[in-house]
């Protein structure tokens, strides 16, 4: 029987100085890549993570070893790695921390997957919001060269590899991979028609693999023990281990690393549960564009199946916990604001559908109508959602009316409460931080 | 206001590390920021000679990304997070106290009072990947956690007065312009300040830790 919480990735996060390559090595690290470099074959580790059944861990769960196989290896081109370190998705929170507590776990990774894939350039592309994050990255790329992980011939195997740290400049698309390679490419973020896929002309035309962070910083491991060892843990489908982000009005917020398939109850039970005196409202399993949940999908395992059939989507396992405080039209609204200001502007439906939910729902909240009118207006908004949905260029579009549909889903009764010239019968103060103490102190 | 000859020299480096130089624009353009304090239309001509693009093209980039400004920011640019989880957990009621407490409105630099050593603007951010320590407010891109409206207003009257700050899970804080020159790939030294991952990071390992809970043996597993 697995651990309830498995450490792999946080598990060096606490040590003194774990951002430096002495530290990282001092526990072994850097195994994984003279492993691979002293015998095994490109495919082999191609091999290693399709049997793993490593799923991306930036929110599409598609298979990374399978993505690999994709690069058509008689293309001319050279290829590439790159990372995407753009973590925006509201609520997710967990590569931030990785790469800023074990930047050489990230790299090696990085040096790994490249080698599988026969790339000599990698780039690791990080939102440009998190200076210490980027220092921190540098640095250790400064380090794993004069060690001889990168560069020329890395440690006598013939294998040369080059990798760069890129920082962002603030756009959430740029966490979609193809808008993302014309960020890489020096022009503005905006998404790629597909096909052709990245995988054969992706960075400058080229054959080119995009992953999450974490999904790049689980390869060490997996090359290190073995494509079964990942696979004893986590579900049939849904393998390995992950990080959970817990947010929000819970007792300890924070960073859980478990199988997949934990339930919220159990992680909560973890944490101490939801802050005192309140229970659980709703909830996103994996950011703001994965449709909202409520308490009865408490007992619903955190893998990729389980949270398609409950109509949402496991995504980056941003888990934002409201309770009974918190407005869900005032929060529904916000993220709505959020998806109208980082809409690209390329395709009609969501740069302007954006704007018209932004339109209806700050309507709704203020509640300036009737019953009857505000029924028409929720119908609305739902035509508007329907129009935005399955018909954006990418998928920016689709995630901004997960939170719009499943809300309405599962209280509209609550929008209607605003109505009638009331507006929200709810106090913003009574859901802040501070809240609490202040009504324990009183 | 033209730039110097070590911006110009510093601008073609970035340029060079990429297989294909226009890779270099978005470092290029944080740099321009660093030597100018925003993005200047001599920076972005600049910018698009040593690419051999127009300077239309590099300002169609310039004006996409958010973190590029047109108009000069303080010495210290606060961003609060106003997206829902931070919003909900008390970010809109700092965002609205530091409006208050600085004058200002969202993206403008406060007026300097006589004696202030530095100055400050405001702006609301999006999602900054720290919800776990929300309600979450960055300075110069350096995380804040886990603030109030008291202690925002303290933490700029700090900044204001040329108190030093440290950033929660990072050095001591330094200008905008010095962060943006990081931005653009230069290397300021400060890498190994800050702790390795702060409290809500550790959260999971700890229970973890406690338990004696940790992934299975790789041997038992084969």
């Amino acid at each position: 029987m697995t651990d309830k919480l498995t450490p792999v990735l946080t598990d060096n996060w606490d040590e003194e100085r774990s951002w430096t390559l002495a530290a990282y090595e001092a526990r072994g690290g850097y195994g994984a890549l003279r492993k691979a470099l002293g015998g095994l074959q490109p495919d082999e580790i191609i091999t290693m993570v399709k049997d793993s059944g490593l799923r991306g861990r930036g929110g599409a769960g598609f298979p990374t070893g399978m993505k690999w196989s994709f690069i058509p290896q008689d293309n001319p081109n050279p290829k590439y790695l790159v990372v995407n370190a753009d973590e925006s998705e509201p609520g997710t929170c967990k590569d931030i921390p990785l790469m800023m507590a074990s930047p050489h776990t990230l790299i090696e990774g990085v040096i790994l997957s490249s080698y599988a894939i026969r790339a000599n350039h990698a780039f690791i592309y990080v939102r440009g919001e998190v200076l210490h994050v980027v220092r921190r990255l540098r640095a250790a790329v400064r380090e794993a060269y004069a060690a001889g992980h990168l560069g020329s011939n890395i440690h006598g195997s013939g294998y040369d590899l080059d990798l760069v740290i890129h920082a962002g400049a603030g756009a959430y698309i740029c966490g979609e991979e193809t808008a993302l390679l014309d960020s890489l490419e020096g022009r503005r973020g905006q998404p790629r028609l597909r096909p052709p896929f990245p995988a054969v002309a992706g960075l400058y035309a080229s054959p080119t693999v995009i992953n999450n962070v974490e999904s790049i910083a689980s390869v060490p491991s997996i090359v290190a023990h073995g494509a079964d060892w990942f696979a004893s843990m986590g579900t049939e489908k849904s393998k390995g281990y992950v990080i959970y982000s817990l947010s929000g009005h819970v007792k300890r917020p924070g960073q859980y690393e478990a199988p997949l398939g934990i339930t919220l109850r159990e992680l909560l039970e973890l944490g101490g549960g939801m802050r005192e005196g309140h229970e659980l409202k709703f909830w996103t399993p994996g950011g703001s564009s994965t449709p909202l949940l409520t308490a009865e999908h408490l007992d619903m395992p955190l893998d990729y199946e389980s949270v398609a059939a409950a109509g949402s989507m496991l995504g980056t396992r941003a888990l934002q916990i409201f309770d009974d405080t918190t407005c869900v039209v005032r929060a529904v609204l916000r993220w709505s604001e959020f998806y109208k200001h980082e809409s690209c502007g390329k395709c009609t439906p969501c740069r302007e559908g954006t704007w018209w939910l932004v339109q209806n729902l700050t309507r709704l909240e203020k509640g300036e109508f009737s019953r009857t009118e505000g029924e028409e207006i929720l119908d609305l908004l739902l035509d508007q959602c329907d129009n935005i949905l399955g018909r954006s260029f990418c998928a920016l579009g689709d995630g901004a009316t997960s939170p719009v549909t499943s809300s309405v889903e599962y209280f509209r009764e609550e929008y209607l409460a605003h109505l009638d010239g009331g507006g929200c019968p709810f106090d913003p103060a009574a859901s802040t931080a501070w809240a609490v103490t202040e009504g324990v102190h009183a | 206001m033209t730039l110097d000859a070590r911006t110009l020299d510093e601008l073609r480096q970035i340029a060079a590390r990429y297989p294909q130089p226009r890779s270099g624009l978005l470092p290029m353009l944080h740099l321009v920021q660093s030597a100018q304090g925003r993005i200047t239309p001599e920076g972005m001509e600049a910018c698009a000679d040593i690419l051999g693009i127009s300077a239309a093209e590099v300002s169609g980039v310039a004006t996409f990304y958010t973190m590029y400004k047109r108009r000069p920011v303080g010495d210290y640019h606060v961003g609060v997070c106003t997206n829902t989880l931070c919003a909900v957990m008390g970010g809109d009621a700092i965002f609205e106290r530091l409006k208050q407490h600085l004058d200002v409105g969202n993206d403008e630099v406060a007026e300097p009072r006589d004696g202030d050593q530095a100055t400050v603007s405001l702006e609301h951010v999006e999602c900054n990947a720290a919800c776990d320590y929300a309600p979450v407010v960055m300075v110069n891109w350096e995380f804040m956690d886990n603030q109030t409206p008291d202690s925002a207003a303290r933490m700029v009257d700090d900044l204001r007065a040329g108190v030093p700050v440290q950033s929660t899970r990072g050095p001591r804080l330094c200008t905008w312009r010095e962060a943006e020159r990081v931005l653009a790939g230069f290397e300021d030294g400060l890498a190994d300040e800050g702790p390795s991952a702060g409290p809500a990071s550790l959260v999971g390992l700890e229970i973890a830790r406690e338990k004696q809970w940790t992934a299975p043996d790789a041997e038992e597993a084969k």
